[in-house]
């Protein structure tokens, strides 16, 4: 509400507005308006992005997916000089207008720091966390030479750098050398060729004066309070507002045509991941859960985390489902794509059919037996993603800790991720693949293999993919943005239950008494290696009781019975019984089978393929 | 009218057009040629120095003094020259009696003295970096201290994709017919220094020959991922090409798999057999989208013609109207020609489920199909 005081507009009278997301391949264009006392999605309006030659003008792409909007609903927005304020009309114009972007690569980053482990790796999540592509993580211990640092620094030409290194008080030489590489790699910024590159400082706040005689003369510094100025201790927010703060005044004004998008909106340009990573936390912090996110997107991958409070977002910057959808290829490799085809086909034609859709990837499946291709490609990637993911979450490095005796039964290492899918409470995706996948259950069975929930967890999706949109939103008007977002943005798709640890083929895996909403109880025994579905609608709840087999846990311990109250979603409850990790048979014959059993059992795919694998 | 611009438009592929190419440094230099001259294609049109290579001595480690004591013990200052082997810094011990050196590993100048870290930066001379013209043509533009643009009446056609960088070299058919396959038999030791091209598909042996008897490029229908892949020595990831270290220029303008080159590009190609291109395998699948061209200067061309040859059809300017000629570009019809028969407004259910904007169109077999707007490109034949 202060940011929009401090434009000068009353959120009261805002009745119409406008949002777009300049992605890397499409301009999404989306149109919000006050009917009755709430706001609501009205209409969308897709157009390929205009940011590179030979357009090279964001504006146009923008102006062709609000033109779409303007056709379906025939409301004018658009002018020669922007976008229409509104003039009194009915038809005519917006209150405010808000835009995300990460057209031509998003925000692409440098960090450097002394410890590859510690200070490194906390410009690295913080960096992630304002909603960068990390090209590289320079360190002092990173293993390679001097001259070899220098050379990379001087190749990758970011956005912009972020420099951190050492505790507050702690050696200041180190960092000091980092930022001598810097200064003799003397890297230029990608857009604005004669521009400074920005760099952000978050080190060692005695070592300032001398990062201010090192960097101040070539480059735009910028410099913050330390990201870790003792070594338990990661202050990640004053890095993150220094660097969107530069994103808007040196990075964006020199992409192409971003001046003129600027003027058109009062509100900061957000990078998408940002503004994404941001609906994610309402997410958290309304239903005061563990959440997962995935943003599945043309180009990349992105993968957030608030667990217990902490905030951490990744990218996997060449995951993703159309021009780079030859590197989940190369990443996963043939054969774990394939293994979630249920049908005969041969390797050289998924291959060349990836390529295919890599070369155009505006095309969409036709058949059904290149949407489950596509759906087999985008669980590898969202597997990927996650792995990649939990790399990054997990506990600060550095610190001396006392291993808790439940660290000692569980074997647990601080090398690996304090993410316990059994406490996650909610799994939300968004992007375009998940969006448009014909029927949700195809979406909920792409999030459960390629996150694996454990334990109860709600499964949600983004109906038309808003949630950049309402994030940037979420900054000017945040009333907006949360009633547009539980009303039409967040699909509740159910709640899965998945037991960790894993059985034998065919024998008891669960039981679980449903009480309905109507009073009713259903009993529910489920097998091993099997999973299954039961209808409860989005709005209604279910009191359950589960009871694990002796070695399963649901979340209060193998073989102990777990009471909870779940709510249903347009698929309704999904018992996965399959085991964690889910392991698929390795027998060809076998493992197609168990692809038809479960995605039947989903009701996931028409009949239309499982005549297809019957063939 | 809500129309839908839900179409690819389709690969260029022109006879006789007027090709502008815009040439620019990577960073800001000095520019070697004016508008209005004309240059040949590898005439060097701007040139820039990139800093030199940069070393880093641990001057105060190898002497074995304090670091704040690095620059009191330095025999050259910041900014001043070196050569190699030169001693740049020392230090005494014993009254003066033991003299312990540090060399400079390579001549340049000495950027920075640090006491802080008791490291001195090195820098060799500067790197020149050009740009050259490209294809023979005029200057039309120079845009200051950055590059220019060369004009150039030629015959123009795009590949759908592409790995090698740019290349020169004699136009040179080896198929018959379009869906012929080009393999290592029909390479020969004359085709040293030529641009092959193939029909449908060009396999890993006949890239192996190719590169060793010295072809320049080959441009084709069609490439097997794995033939591709094995040939690199690696898998491509994300679709950003150009950069390939690989001796020659793969142009594929189809996509993977065999794929029967269209009949215009086929046709285009064998009328200027024997005439030198310029090519480039660069490739770029974002917004904007860069594909791979054949580039074939034609400074016989009369500017009517070019007027006349090169004007877009009807339908190429407004997209796809009935009666559209087009190519399906995805299973289950890939690669199949057809005409548009209508543009349904509504969203229709295919296969899949999907409700998605689709066409109708008639296929070159008499079949009438209805498929996605997405998966379809307009062709200019």
């Amino acid at each position: 509400m202060e940011e929009t005081q401090k434009r000068g507009f009353n959120p009261e009278k805002i009745k119409v507005i406008l949002a777009t997301d300049c992605g890397s391949t499409t301009s999404k264009a989306r149109f919000f308006k006050k009917l009755g006392n709430e706001y609501r999605f009205v209409a969308s309006g897709e157009a390929p992005t205009t940011v590179e030659a030979p357009f090279e003008d964001v504006t146009l792409g923008v102006k062709n997916a609000v033109r779409e909007v303007e056709e379906l609903i025939r409301h004018k927005m658009l002018a020669p000089e922007g976008i229409v304020c509104r003039t009194g009309m009915e038809n005519e114009g917006v209150d405010l207008y808000v835009t995300t972007s990460s057209a031509g690569g998003g925000l692409q980053m440098m960090v450097a720091g002394v410890v590859k482990s510690m200070t490194a790796e906390s410009a690295q999540r913080a960096a992630l966390g304002a909603g960068a592509i990390v090209m590289d993580v320079i360190a002092v211990d990173d293993g390679r030479k001097l001259h070899e640092k220098i050379d990379r620094i001087r190749y990758l030409r970011p956005d912009m750098i972020l420099v951190a290194g050492g505790t507050d008080g702690g050696t200041i030489s180190h960092v000091v050398e980092i930022s001598e590489l810097i200064d003799a790699a003397d890297p230029k910024p990608r857009l604005g060729a004669g521009f400074q590159l920005p760099i952000v400082y978050a080190g060692n706040k005695y070592a300032q004066k001398h990062i201010q005689e090192t960097l101040a003369k070539k480059f735009a510094l910028r410099i913050v309070d330390n990201i870790r100025p003792l070594l338990e201790l990661e202050n990640s927010e004053p890095a993150r507002d220094a660097i969107h703060e530069l994103f808007m005044e040196h990075v964006m004004s020199h992409a192409p045509g971003y001046d003129k998008l600027m003027k058109w909106t009062p509100a900061p340009i957000m990078p998408t991941p940002a503004a994404e990573g941001r609906m994610f936390r309402v997410i958290a912090e309304t239903y005061k859960a563990n959440v997962i996110g995935v943003g599945l997107g043309g180009a990349t991958t992105n993968v957030y985390s608030v667990y217990e409070g902490k905030f951490v977002r990744t990218v996997s910057a060449n995951l993703g489902m159309s021009y780079s959808i030859c590197n989940v290829l190369k990443e996963a490799g043939v054969k774990n794509i394939m293994r979630w085809v249920p049908f005969d086909l041969d390797e050289v034609e998924v291959r060349n059919r990836l390529r295919n859709k890599m070369i155009r990837p505006t095309t969409i499946p036709q058949t059904i037996d290149d949407l489950v291709v596509e759906h087999a490609t985008a669980r590898e990637a969202l597997r990927l993603g996650f792995a990649h993911h939990k790399l990054l979450a997990r506990p600060l490095r550095g610190i001396q800790r006392a291993r808790t005796i439940a660290d000692i039964f569980e074997q647990r290492t601080f090398e690996e991720t304090y993410i316990d899918m059994l406490k996650i409470n909610w799994l939300a995706g968004t992007g375009g693949l998940l969006s448009h996948a014909p029927r949700r259950a195809q979406a909920a069975l792409m999030l459960i293999d390629g996150f694996q929930p454990e334990g109860i967890t709600k499964l949600a999706q983004d109906s038309v993919f808003m949630m950049p949109h309402l994030g940037v939103l979420s900054t000017v008007h945040p009333k907006a943005a949360i009633e547009i977002f539980e009303k039409d943005c967040l699909v509740r798709i159910g709640t899965c239950i998945a037991p960790k640890g894993t059985g034998k083929e065919g024998e008891e895996a669960l039981k679980i008494n449903i009480k309905m909403p109507d009073g009713s109880v259903i009993e529910e025994r489920v097998k091993f290696g099997s999973i299954k579905k039961v209808p409860l609608k989005e709005t209604e709840t279910a009191e359950i009781t589960i009871e694990p087999a002796r070695n399963l846990d649901v979340g209060s311990g193998p073989g102990h019975n777990r009471d909870a109250v779940i709510e249903g979603g347009v698929v309704g409850i999904i018992i996965d019984a399959r085991g964690r990790p889910l392991i698929l048979p390795t027998d060809d014959e076998e493992r197609k089978q168990k692809l038809v059993e479960w995605f039947r059992a989903l009701e996931a795919y028409p009949e239309k393929l499982y005549e297809l694998c019957e063939r | 009218m809500m129309s839908s611009q839900a179409y690819t438009p389709g690969l260029k592929r022109k006879a006789a057009t007027m090709v502008q190419k815009t040439r620019k440094l990577p960073i800001p230099g000095s520019m070697l040629v004016k508008k209005g001259m004309v240059v040949k294609a590898g005439d060097v049109l701007a040139r820039t120095f990139i800093p030199g290579k940069v070393h880093v001595v641990n001057v105060a480690g190898l002497l074995g003094i304090d670091v704040w004591d690095t620059s009191k013990h330095m025999l050259k200052k910041e900014v001043e020259k070196v050569e190699e082997k030169e001693p740049i810094a020392m230090t005494k011990s014993f009254f003066g009696v033991f003299k312990k050196y540090v060399y400079a590993p390579a001549t340049g100048i000495i950027e920075r003295i640090s006491d802080l870290t008791g490291q001195v930066i090195l820098r060799e001379p500067p790197v020149p970096i050009e740009v050259d013209a490209y294809i023979p043509g005029k200057i039309v533009e120079v845009i200051p201290k950055e590059g220019a643009v060369v004009e150039a009446p030629a015959a123009f056609i795009q590949g759908i994709f592409g790995v090698g960088g740019e290349r020169k070299g004699e136009i040179k058919m080896t198929a018959e017919s379009p869906d012929e396959a080009l393999t290592a038999d029909k390479i020969l030791p004359v085709h040293n220094g030529k641009i092959l091209v193939g029909g449908s598909l060009v396999d890993l042996a006949a890239l192996q020959r190719a590169a060793a008897v010295g072809v320049k490029g080959i441009v084709v229908g069609g490439v097997e991922d794995g033939d591709l892949s094995r040939f690199l020595g690696y898998e491509i990831g994300v679709a950003i090409t150009g950069h390939e270290d690989i001796p020659l220029t793969l142009i594929i303008t189809e996509g993977f798999g065999k794929m029967r080159m269209s009949e215009k590009t086929f046709a285009l190609l064998k009328e200027f057999d024997g005439r030198v291109a310029s090519i480039s395998g660069a490739t770029q699948i974002r917004a904007g989208v860069l594909r791979p061209e054949i580039i074939i200067p034609r400074p016989e061309l009369e500017e009517k013609e070019i007027a006349e040859r090169g004007e877009e059809k009807e339908f190429v300017k407004h997209g796809l109207v009935p009666g559209t000629p087009i190519r399906v570009i995805r299973e289950p019809y890939f690669g199949a020609l057809g005409v548009v028969v209508s543009l349904p407004v509504q969203l229709q259910w295919i296969e899949t489920e999907s409700e998605v904007r689709v066409l109708e169109a008639e296929l070159e077999d008499g079949r009438h199909v209805v498929i996605p707007r997405a998966n379809v490109e307009i062709i200019e034949e």
